[in-house]
């Protein structure tokens, strides 16, 4: 069994009452990429904080390495890397010397940290631009930097709270590169997001959070299987403006869970089975004389999760 | 302090160090307005004490519309008092340098002013001359001093006159003249007394005139004179040390950009905040106090830069001396700067957001500074101000420095502002400790 690099129990945080983390739970392995995915104020940055020992939990235990966090000088948070969610960096000094500060914090000091900063920035493609001022880069530069700024003292957990905020697509792939060479050497990262693409892309395990509670937890294929129906078919009909829609749950291959729909000439079937249940649709369409004009499908994401979980759509929540 | 945590203290200090200088041309001006400002009020406030010039004197303007010896003697004996700058004007050209704020007062000596004021001198009955003095009415204390200075050069002269002139000599003979027909108010005796003082007054006047025992021209002038000498000396560190105004407002101003460059601390640290750095300082192995510590120290060592330049600054160009006890002028500025770094604590620990922060506590330094005396000298302020402003640490900084420079008190008249102000230093970080927003 792999030992867990950090563990938190049943996490709790509340502010005037109201709960902002409520019961989390989560683990990370070596070479792990875990995702918390919510909608803004699901308790995210709130749980970051207590892993990372900024915030004292309610009640709950965080364990970094098995034993855990005592005070603010405690060396073992050395084996936590925090990306936070702002770029925190400070504008007025170069790449290089917001680096040295840094790592000094960390306690390290001349050749240790000057390697260290080579590699840092290596990683994220800026070695050519260390002596640049930071407020002379581009945002997705400085989000990479953000980055570096968390790996100088080698930390065996990487906590990234939503570390492609604000960044162009070129950026963004640019670091979702670095975190996966990160896993690949052992790390285990905790990504927190809003954006359900970049967990499915990039998370081994994924954690679905709203209102601080963990409403689902598992690898994507794990999730997916939460969803009534893994796909879902669209169908334009000619030649019919009614249909019995209600007969097609009756059908193989299709989800009996989530009900038909025909509306403006476009047919909606959940489908358990995409290629059984197309053939039912089909020949369950042309049996009641009408031709189907243009077909899709979509399969089921963690969009689909969200909204089967609450109800709500993630980007709306 | 666990041997780990100093370098992250000497880091935490070189960073913001790093951060001021980065900006050359915000740096130079952290330096050049407090001299700038700290000059201008030294100036006003006495210069250094050895160059007394123009600027010292009180700007009169004489109208002389008598044109007679007595009166040209009057205005050249208020043209050679130090104390005044006498500009020979008519009437309507005085009275517009007043209202245009040119000069203080003009003194109008009226036409048979001479005549009338020498027989005034002995007889009380005889009708005085009215002399006019038109003043700012924005210079009260300026008015007062050419009134005495008037009356003093003009019994010198009309004195002077009297005992030595062909006119006091025609004013006696009239006035004994006079005298030998019973006069209002004054009883014969009394008028008998006054023919003896007046047949001496014109024995004296003759004499004046005649040549002395060896034959050379009596030169000796008689009359009434000042019955003392004034020697006016500067109580300062000791004997030859010259007030210097620019200590005083060096110390003032220092005090006073210093306490805005907290505020900078201050607000830095609610950026640091705003910006998520904060969070990353928290997330490493290095403790509260050492954040703080970190922080406060940095400030400290700006503060003491600033003072280093000012007062170098102010020791080259206007010749300020410390005077007093150079170690005792250090412990001042170092408790000063320490006081100004945990003030600057303060102000992150109890303000919610930069601008509000910033707001507020501009206010508070105005108000500490402008009662601590750094604008202008606490002791031109009323008496129970004077007690009530002992509550503001600003005070016990400026005093300190005035104590340490041109008082020239020793090292025990540092201990007192020294204790007040670390005393203060305790005071604002323990507040800042206790209210700063630890969760992240």
């Amino acid at each position: 069994m792999t030992a867990l690099l950090l563990e938190a129990r049943d996490l709790t945080k509340s502010y005037s009452g109201r709960p902002a983390v409520a019961g989390v739970s989560l683990s990370l392995a070596p070479g792990e990429i875990f995702g918390l995915l919510g909608p803004n104020g699901a308790g995210k940055t709130t749980t970051v904080s207590m892993l990372c020992g900024l915030l004292p939990p309610d009640s709950g235990t965080v364990l970094v390495g098995g034993r855990a966090i005592s005070g603010d000088a405690d060396p073992a948070k050395r084996q936590i890397g925090l990306v936070p969610q702002e770029i925190a960096l400070y504008d007025e000094l170069s790449a290089l010397a917001n680096l040295r500060f840094f790592g000094a914090l960390y306690g390290l000091g001349g050749a240790a940290l000057e390697s260290a900063i080579g590699a840092a920035l290596e990683l994220v493609g800026l070695a050519d631009r260390s002596k640049d001022l930071v407020k002379t880069m581009s945002g997705g530069m400085k989000r990479r930097l953000n980055l570096a700024g968390a790996l100088l003292h080698d930390p065996a957990v990487l906590l990234l709270d939503e570390p492609t905020v604000g960044v162009d697509p070129q950026s963004r792939n640019a670091i979702f590169d670095n975190l996966e060479e990160l896993r690949r050497r052992g790390k285990a990262l905790l990504y927190t997001t809003h954006y359900m693409e970049e967990a499915e892309r990039l998370c081994d395990r994924i954690a679905i959070v709203d209102s601080g509670r963990v409403i689902a937890k598992g690898t994507l294929r794990e999730l997916l299987k939460l969803l009534p129906a893994s796909n879902r078919l669209r169908v334009e009909v000619e030649g019919a403006s009614e249909l019995p829609v209600a007969e097609l749950k009756a059908l193989p291959g299709v989800a009996e869970e989530a009900e038909p729909s025909f509306e403006d000439g476009r047919l909606t079937v959940a489908l358990s089975d995409l290629s059984l249940g197309t053939a039912s649709v089909l020949g369950w369409l042309t049996a009641r004389g009408a031709t189907p004009g243009h077909l899709a499908s979509e399969r089921g994401n963690l969009e689909s999760v969200f909204l089967h979980m609450t109800g709500r759509r993630l980007r709306d929540a | 302090m666990k041997n780990g945590n100093l370098p992250a203290l000497l880091a935490l200090i070189r960073k913001d160090l790093q951060i001021f200088i980065h900006d050359r041309r915000a740096m130079l001006l952290t330096f050049l307005v407090p001299i700038a400002i700290a000059s201008f009020f030294g100036y006003l406030f006495g210069g250094n004490g050895g160059k007394k010039g123009e600027t010292g004197k009180i700007e009169i303007r004489a109208i002389d519309q008598d044109g007679t010896a007595l009166s040209r003697a009057v205005i050249a004996g208020l043209g050679g008092d130090p104390l005044l700058a006498v500009r020979p004007a008519t009437l309507e050209e005085g009275r517009e340098a007043v209202r245009t704020g040119k000069a203080a007062v003009a003194v109008v000596l009226p036409k048979g002013f001479g005549d009338a004021a020498a027989r005034s001198l002995f007889d009380p009955t005889a009708k005085k001359p009215v002399v006019g003095l038109l003043h700012d009415p924005s210079h009260v204390g300026e008015l007062a001093m050419v009134r005495g200075m008037l009356t003093q050069h003009a019994m010198e002269a009309v004195s002077a006159e009297a005992f030595n002139g062909p006119t006091g000599e025609k004013m006696l003979d009239a006035q004994l003249r006079d005298l030998e027909t019973p006069t209002p108010g004054m009883s014969g005796e009394e008028q008998e007394s006054l023919r003896k003082l007046l047949t001496g007054a014109l024995d004296m006047n003759r004499r004046s005139r005649e040549p002395a025992a060896d034959g050379s021209p009596n030169t000796a002038k008689r009359g009434l004179g000042m019955p003392f000498d004034i020697s006016a000396q500067e109580v300062t560190a000791r004997e030859g040390v010259q007030y210097n105004g620019y200590a005083h407002s060096f110390a003032g101003m220092g005090v006073q950009f210093i306490l805005f460059a907290a505020i900078d601390l201050g607000v830095a640290i609610l950026l640091e905040r705003q910006k998520g750095i904060w969070k990353r300082l928290r997330g490493a192995p290095v403790s509260r106090g050492m954040l703080l510590l970190g922080k406060a120290l940095a400030a400290a060592i700006l503060g003491l830069l600033t003072f280093t330049v000012m007062f170098t600054f102010a020791f080259v160009v206007f010749g300020v001396r410390i005077s007093g006890s150079f170690p005792g002028f250090v412990a001042v500025a170092i408790s000063f700067a320490l006081m100004a770094a945990a003030f600057g604590l303060m102000i992150a620990s109890i303000g919610k957001t930069p601008q509000a922060a910033r707001g507020i506590s501009s206010l508070a330094v105005l108000l500490l500074v402008m009662l601590g005396g750094a604008w202008v000298p606490s002791f031109i302020f009323p008496k129970w101000l004077q007690t009530a402003t002992l509550i503001t640490p600003t005070r016990w900084a400026v005093d300190g420095f005035d104590a340490m420079t041109w008082r020239g008190v020793g090292f025990e008249g540092a201990l007192a502002p020294v204790g007040v102000l670390l005393l203060s230093a305790v005071v604002f970080g323990a507040i800042a400790w206790n209210r700063f927003r630890w969760e992240e």
